[in-house]
C-alpha cells in the first residue's frame, strides 16, 4: 500500500489527488445532490484503488534470517517448547534457554484476550526450568519463529532445539541460520 | 508515519462525524438560516494555503539540488502564507456573526475549522523554526531532512483543509 506521506514528493502528490477528487465531488454536487454522493463514493473508491497501487516497501522480499553465534569453547541450545510440553532432553554440558511462545489463536491475538495462554506459557516455562538442570526459561512471542528470533538476538546459540510440531520445525527453520532440530 | 495518518484521520473523523449528524439529523439547509458562511473569505484563503503548498514544493526541490537561495524564499514564502491564511481565518471568525453559544451549527463550524486552523498554527511553528534554520545554513543538499519533514507535514494539512472547505463552505 502506498503511503502517501512517506516523503514530501508523494505528500504533493497526494494533496492533488485531493484537490482533484473535491473538485470532481463539487462539480458533481451542483448538478444533483445524488450525484455528488455517487461522486464522493467514486473518489473514495479511486483513491483506496490509487493507495493500493504501490506495494508496502519490503514486504515482497523474504524476512531478514537471524544469524547467531557463541564464543569459543561454549554450547548454548535454545530450545522452544510450546506451552503443555512435559520435559526435554537437553544436551549434557550446554547452557540452554528454553522460550516458552505463549500460543493463542488469531481471535485471542486479535482482542488481545491472551492473558489465560500467557499464563500456561508461564507455567510450563517454570515446569521446564524446574526440569532441566542448569537452564533458564522464558515466555516468548505467540508466534514461535518470532519468539525463537527474539530469544537468539539476545541470547546467542549453536542450535535450536524445537519441542513442537512439523509446521513449527519448518517456521523456525526459515527464519534462523543454525542448525534447527527436532528435541 | 502510519500510526500518524491513522491518529489524524481518527481526530477529523470524530469532529467531521459530529458535522453529519448536525447537518443530516437537523434536516435543514446548512447553514442552518439567517447564518451565512464566509465563502469568498474562505475561497481566498483556499487558494493562498495550495500557493503555500507550491512554494513548499519549491522549496524542497530547491535544497534537493543545492539551491540554497530557493529554499530559503520558499520556506519564507509558505511561512508568509500560512501566516495570511491564519489572519484570514481569525478576520473571518470576528466578522462571520455568530458564535458558539448560538446551537449546534455554529459550534460545529468553529471545531472543524478551529481544529484545522491550530494544525496550521503547529505547522506555522515547525515553519518557522526550519526558516531561521535555512537562514542559518543548517540544510545542505545532502541533509534536509528537517525540511522534508515539515513538507510533508504542511501538505498534510493543506489537504485537510481541503476536505474541511469542501464539505463545510461549500457543499
Amino acid at each position: 500500500m502506498r503511503n502517501p506521506l512517506r516523503s514530501e514528493a508523494e505528500a504533493y502528490r497526494f494533496l492533488g489527488v485531493v484537490i482533484v477528487g473535491a473538485a470532481v465531488i463539487i462539480a458533481a454536487a451542483f448538478i444533483n445532490t445524488w450525484l455528488g454522493v455517487a461522486a464522493a463514493v467514486l473518489v473514495f473508491v479511486g483513491l483506496g484503488w490509487w493507495l493500493k497501487q504501490e506495494p508496502v516497501p519490503g514486504a515482497a522480499e523474504p524476512p531478514p534470517v537471524v544469524t547467531s553465534e557463541t564464543s569459543p569453547g561454549t554450547h548454548r541450545v535454545l530450545v522452544v517448547a510450546p506451552p503443555g510440553t512435559e520435559t526435554v532432553n537437553a544436551p549434557d554440558g550446554a547452557e540452554v534457554l528454553v522460550v516458552v511462545p505463549a500460543l493463542a489463536s488469531k481471535r485471542e491475538s486479535l482482542t488481545g484476550a491472551v492473558d489465560d495462554r500467557r499464563g500456561d506459557a508461564e507455567a510450563t516455562a517454570a515446569a521446564l526450568e524446574a526440569r532441566i538442570p542448569g537452564s533458564r526459561a522464558e515466555v516468548g512471542a505467540d508466534d514461535p519463529a518470532l519468539a525463537a528470533e527474539d530469544a537468539l538476538r539476545l541470547f546467542g546459540a549453536d542450535e535450536v532445539l524445537v519441542a513442537g510440531d512439523d509446521g513449527m520445525l519448518e517456521a523456525i527453520r526459515e527464519r534462523v541460520a543454525i542448525p534447527v532440530s527436532r528435541v | 508515519m502510519y500510526l500518524f495518518i491513522a491518529s489524524e484521520i481518527m481526530l477529523f473523523g470524530s469532529f467531521f462525524t459530529a458535522y453529519f449528524f448536525v447537518r443530516i439529523v437537523n434536516g435543514v439547509a446548512w447553514p442552518t438560516p439567517p447564518y451565512h458562511l464566509p465563502v469568498f473569505v474562505a475561497t481566498i484563503n483556499t487558494f493562498i494555503l495550495m500557493t503555500s503548498s507550491a512554494t513548499m514544493h519549491w522549496a524542497t526541490t530547491s535544497i534537493k539540488r543545492g539551491n540554497v537561495w530557493g529554499m530559503r524564499a520558499g520556506l519564507l514564502l509558505t511561512f508568509l502564507m500560512g501566516l495570511a491564511f491564519l489572519i484570514g481565518q481569525l478576520y473571518e471568525y470576528m466578522r462571520v456573526g455568530f458564535n458558539t453559544s448560538d446551537g449546534a451549527f455554529p459550534t460545529i463550524f468553529f471545531c472543524l475549522t478551529g481544529l484545522h486552523s491550530t494544525h496550521v498554527f503547529i505547522g506555522l511553528a515547525i515553519l518557522g523554526f526550519m526558516t531561521i534554520r535555512a537562514f542559518r545554513g543548517h540544510f545542505t543538499a545532502d541533509h534536509h531532512h528537517g525540511v522534508e519533514i515539515g513538507g510533508i507535514y504542511w501538505h498534510f494539512v493543506d489537504a485537510m483543509w481541503i476536505v474541511v472547505f469542501t464539505t463545510v463552505y461549500v457543499l
